[in-house]
């Protein structure tokens, strides 16, 4: 394992935005690890492997030879037909409960890991996969998203998807953990994850059509709408706008319409023992621009944080120039025209213990 | 959208929240005819943006708005079948 690693580490190409897929996770590197063990206790015999253990995903108890085993969900999204292979699995192999974490993944928890081999193989007969914990790119979290939450603005779900098959299981200096939300009530905590999306709309008012309902007024809950005393029609305060569109959704005569629909990024949060909250430094992005943008952050991340152990991405950008440099690369992958100029520093959040 | 013109029903719903509200109004919409119109008293803040929100995505409209003071709307919704 060793020498696979240190190989694929130094064969790995330098080039700026490359990113290689952790080794850990490689199919051709866990073949080579299975290894027979005696059951204790039974006359079978078990295969455990334990590239797949290296992976993560696989915690160990605080009862003997017990290990809890976090499966992937990104988004939270799990097909009825995979939830029930994933049952049958749990009740062999677990306890008579299954535990649903605060990042949306499911837990068998009471696996002895004697049982590591044939657990995997049947999830993997399910097409169910591993989750991970240590130092990389988590599960991404997603809200419900556009396709049926009504307050959905982007396509949260599937840019969990994405990030998933894409940038699961790299590794980084430190967690890193993404969150996609739908809109700016941030359901999915989108503010305290490492690095988030929250879908946003820029409304444009058209006074042709308006006649001076104040619908739009009463449906802004941020006071960035306000209906003139006469009229009735809406003076706009844009920098009170949160981008919810609730002003584009309730208006009667379409006068509100969306001009600019996307994710705005966030980088930077974490929960824990001293939580951070996030800086928004990109809005807008399309869905292109958001992977490209993801791409960059965590190659930079990669870059930044080497050589200074087990820090979080919020607390590299709070290093001074940090913030800067990251905005620079982050330039340089989508262009300037979407960046927020003089982002502030992600903020540490007091709290009382 | 001041003007209002002649109901066809009129619920006073000023004591209801989400999801009542829109129940509510849905049931009273369901008695009318398409075209006809429904009158309602709600209560202002998130009554009222929610019934503007859910009714316009029903494929309703909203074709007049009167404040009742600080703490009411009266609106009145087009069914559209």
């Amino acid at each position: 394992m060793k020498k696979g690693e240190t190989m694929s580490e130094a064969s790995a190409p330098k080039k700026k935005l490359k990113i290689a897929v952790d080794h850990n996770l490689d199919e051709q590197v866990k073949k080579k690890i299975t290894v027979d063990a005696q059951i204790a206790g039974r006359n079978e015999k078990g295969k455990i492997d334990f590239a797949e253990l290296r992976a993560g995903g696989f915690i160990k108890q605080r009862q003997k030879d017990k290990f809890t085993v976090r499966l992937k969900c990104p988004g939270g999204k799990m097909t009825i037909e995979k939830l029930k292979k994933v049952v049958e699995a749990a009740e062999q192999f677990g306890s008579d409960f299954v535990h649903l974490t605060s990042r949306q993944s499911m837990e068998i928890p009471y696996v002895d890991y004697h049982d590591f081999g044939p657990l995997m193989d049947q999830l993997k007969e399910a097409g169910q996969e591993v989750a991970s914990c240590g130092p990389r790119v988590r599960v991404p979290n997603a809200c419900g998203g556009c396709e049926y939450n009504p307050n959905g603005l982007t396509d949260t779900v599937k840019m969990a998807d994405i990030v998933n098959k894409r940038f699961f299981g790299i590794r980084v200096p430190h967690k890193f953990k993404t969150s996609f939300s739908g809109c700016p009530f941030d359901c999915i905590r989108s503010t305290t994850a490492d690095l988030g999306l929250m879908g946003g709309v820029f409304p444009k008012w058209n006074e042709e059509n308006c006649t001076g309902c104040t619908i739009c007024a009463s449906a802004c809950t941020e006071g960035a709408i306000e209906a003139h005393p006469q009229t009735g029609k809406p003076i706009f305060t844009p920098e009170k706008c949160l981008y919810c569109a609730d002003c584009v959704r309730a208006c009667p005569t379409y006068s509100w319409t969306a001009e600019q629909t996307g994710h705005n990024l966030r980088v930077g949060g974490h929960h824990g023992r001293h939580p951070v909250n996030s800086t928004v430094v990109a809005r807008f992005l399309t869905d292109d621009e958001a992977v490209t943008a993801i791409e960059a952050t965590i190659e930079w991340y990669k870059k930044a944080g080497e050589g200074k152990g087990r820090i979080r991405i919020g607390n590299l950008l709070q290093q001074e120039g940090m913030l800067a440099d990251y905005m620079a690369a982050l330039k340089t992958a989508i262009g300037p025209a979407k960046l927020v100029n003089n982002p502030v520093l992600p903020e540490k959040i007091t709290v009382a213990r | 959208m001041a003007e209002t013109i002649a109901a066809d029903k009129f619920i006073d719903i000023s004591e209801e929240v989400c999801p009542m509200s829109f129940v509510l109004t849905k049931l009273a919409l369901e008695e009318l005819g398409d075209g006809q119109v429904l009158e309602l008293l709600c209560q202002s803040g998130e009554p009222v943006r929610n019934i503007s929100i859910q009714i316009k995505e029903e494929g309703h409209m909203v074709i007049s708005v009167k404040k009742e003071g600080e703490a009411f709307f009266r609106l009145q919704i087009r069914k559209n079948q």
